[in-house]
């Protein structure tokens, strides 16, 4: 807990004073998508359904933030970033109320019918803001307002500290609320569904609304990264939310292991450097060989190794499985129990 | 009204274009129980197979009904070597996993083609060549009928006719049928399903390369992601009719080139790929068995 609070601050300041700009701006987006990734996690890994219209919700979030943001501004000057905080919850909560109603028809259908639907629906969202000329249309919406830098008590806070602070909080928070969740009882009852849905009934859950629940809580997270998305990049266009963005992170979902946030995590950062790294191989051959890796990795990922990298395993069983290891040790060759 | 029997003309021409590809997508569904999300990349490849086909062979100097011909074959050709492939690559290590996984399998395929194929055949567009002429055969006030709509639905007819003959009256086409209704009983009765599947994977490929061709020759413009929205029109398309069930696929597909192109004809056409989509949420909701598809209870 303390550290999740304590980590935004030292990755911004790691951040300002290592790194140029370009390489800020990946960190903002490993950011984002661990947002994306571990929300998606919810109800791809925990729950067993598979969604495949992540973007679209992250575009509601993304216009609903850009949008408010030109009208309404009630914090000024050194506040401004509490602004931000309302833009993102407002996203957040569009994207919700949209993921409720796609949800409560489209999750009757199971595995590749809710695939398709889901996919649909990120299509039709995008397709409605293509049309939208309020909202820039296909030319995209431009100049939507970044965080500012503050003063505090003398200590020059640049925009980009803050935006990466804050960034990097949401990921924080959305990985607790995750965390805390799937190890409640609603966690457990979201498990059950997946594994078999007759007898979580039987045991007397609720699964339709199960579903919707982790549905929803899972749009308004992309939501949130949508708004996170469009104060970062001061543009938004639907260009920017094609399907492919969804399979981004449906990868990042697979690669980290279904059912386990600490796997998006390192995949959501994994998946986010690769491409850069792999920037100067491109050059050399020329083509643009992003996305071919990625679906290579996804196909070899469900022959070879489907659970993922972690399989379905958090951080806590790898602390404990060498703590207990270490332990074993000790007990077996240093203090000998009589 | 001239303008209506116009829309229908082209309508019919699209759907007979759609239901070619349903009918792969629904045919691999029948005896796998899988959305082969790669099948509209076959259908790419086989457009891009005729073109350097046409290209290299010159055949667009003299269009006519010998290169056409030419062309349909080798896109059937290199389509069935590309599906037989991909099962066996791709499909087949995955048998008996969850089914989950063999989805995202498929996608991960489907994306593999869709970029390799950027990196091979560049990702700007091609005009597909001229390997036959078109003229209008016949015209009536704003009506016209052109030479390509005639060739299309017959080709079109003509696979569909030979399809059926091959599922309803050949042992082949039996054993197909038997491992769609139960892959076990059909292993108890003496029947390779592995065989049958790729059979299946041939047929539905070529399918969809002949579908290629046709496409190519009424919008002849091709590239490496043209496959991504045809294909979810078509999948679309075999779900309206009842997946897993072949006239049904046909049914479906025209009815929606027919309604696509009205919704461009009298609406919009930024509107006719959400149109698709549309129309899959409702026959989901309402009657999620498609137009001729029997209602299965789901036994436990």
């Amino acid at each position: 807990m303390r550290i999740a609070l304590i980590l935004p601050f030292l990755i911004a300041t790691f951040a300002t004073f290592g790194m140029n700009d370009y390489t800020q701006l990946i960190v903002l987006y490993i950011a984002i998508n661990i947002i994306l990734a571990t929300s998606l996690n919810l109800v791809n890994g925990f729950c067993g359904q598979f969604s495949l219209g992540h973007a679209g919700f992250m575009a509601l979030g993304g216009y609903t933030s850009a949008a408010l943001s030109m009208h309404f501004h009630p914090f000024d000057g050194a506040f401004q970033f509490l602004n931000f905080l309302i833009y993102a919850l407002a996203g957040g909560a569009v994207a919700g109320a949209a993921g409720w109603l796609v949800g409560l028809p489209s999750l009757r259908l199971k595995g590749d019918y809710l695939a398709i639907v889901t996919l649909g629906f990120g299509e039709i969202i995008r397709v409605l803001f293509l049309n939208t000329e309020s909202l820039g249309g296909a030319r995209g919406l431009f100049g939507i307002v970044g965080l500012h830098g503050i003063d505090l008590f003398g200590l020059q806070l640049s925009p980009f500290f803050m935006s990466c602070t804050i960034a990097y909080l949401w990921a924080s928070f959305t990985f607790l609320f995750l965390w805390r969740w799937t190890h409640s009882s609603f966690g457990r009852a979201f498990l059950s569904v997946r594994e078999d849905e007759l007898a979580a009934e039987c045991m007397g859950v609720n699964t339709t609304r199960t579903k919707v629940l982790a549905f929803v809580i899972s749009s308004f997270f992309a939501g949130l990264a949508g708004s996170l998305y469009a104060h970062t990049t001061n543009y938004l266009s639907p260009a920017s939310f094609q399907f492919t963005r969804s399979v981004d992170v449906v990868i990042m979902v697979v690669l980290g292991g279904m059912g386990s946030l600490t796997g998006s995590v390192i995949a959501a950062i994994i998946v986010t450097i690769l491409p850069e790294a792999l920037r100067p191989v491109q050059d050399l051959i020329g083509i643009d060989i992003r996305m071919v890796i990625y679906s290579l990795l996804l196909i070899l990922l469900m022959i070879l190794r489907p659970q993922g990298l972690l399989g379905g395993k958090e951080w806590s069983y790898f602390l404990d499985s060498s703590l207990k290891r270490t332990t074993d040790i000790w007990r077996r060759y240093v203090r000998r129990p009589s | 009204m001239q303008d209506f029997i116009q829309h229908l003309i082209n309508g019919l021409n699209l759907g007979a274009i759609y239901a070619l590809i349903a009918l792969g997508y629904t045919m691999v569904y029948g005896v796998l129980e899988l959305i082969n999300f790669a099948h509209s990349e076959v259908y790419m490849v086989g457009a891009f197979a005729s073109y350097y086909v046409a290209r290299y062979a010159n055949l667009d100097a003299k269009p006519g009904i010998v290169s056409f011909i030419t062309c349909l074959v080798v896109s059937m050709f290199v389509c069935s070597i590309l599906g037989l492939t991909i099962e066996r690559l791709a499909y087949r290590p995955l048998r008996n996993a969850p089914k989950l996984n063999v989805l995202i399998t498929a996608i991960g395929v489907s994306l593999f083609l869709q970029f390799a194929g950027q990196a091979v055949f560049g990702a700007d567009p091609k005009v597909f060549p001229e390997v036959l002429q078109d003229s209008v055969l016949f015209e009536w006030g704003m009506i016209q009928l052109r030479l390509f709509d005639v060739v299309i639905l017959l080709v079109a007819f003509i696979s569909m006719a030979g399809l059926h003959f091959l599922i309803q009256h050949t042992k082949t086409g039996k054993a197909i049928r038997a491992v769609s209704q139960s892959t076990r009983t059909a292993t108890l009765m003496g029947i390779s399903v592995n065989r049958m599947i790729s059979i299946t994977f041939i047929l539905g490929s070529s399918l969809a390369g002949i579908g290629s061709v046709l496409v190519g020759l009424k919008y002849p413009k091709i590239d490496p992601l043209m496959g991504m929205m045809i294909g979810m029109k078509a999948f679309v398309a075999a779900v309206l009719g009842g997946i897993g069930n072949l006239p049904g696929a046909v049914v479906g597909g025209l009815v929606m080139g027919v309604c696509e192109e009205m919704v461009v004809g009298y609406l919009s056409s930024t509107y006719r790929d959400a149109l698709a989509f549309g129309l899959l949420i409702l026959i989901l909701l309402f009657k999620p068995s498609g137009l001729l598809g029997k209602a299965r209870v789901e036994k436990v």
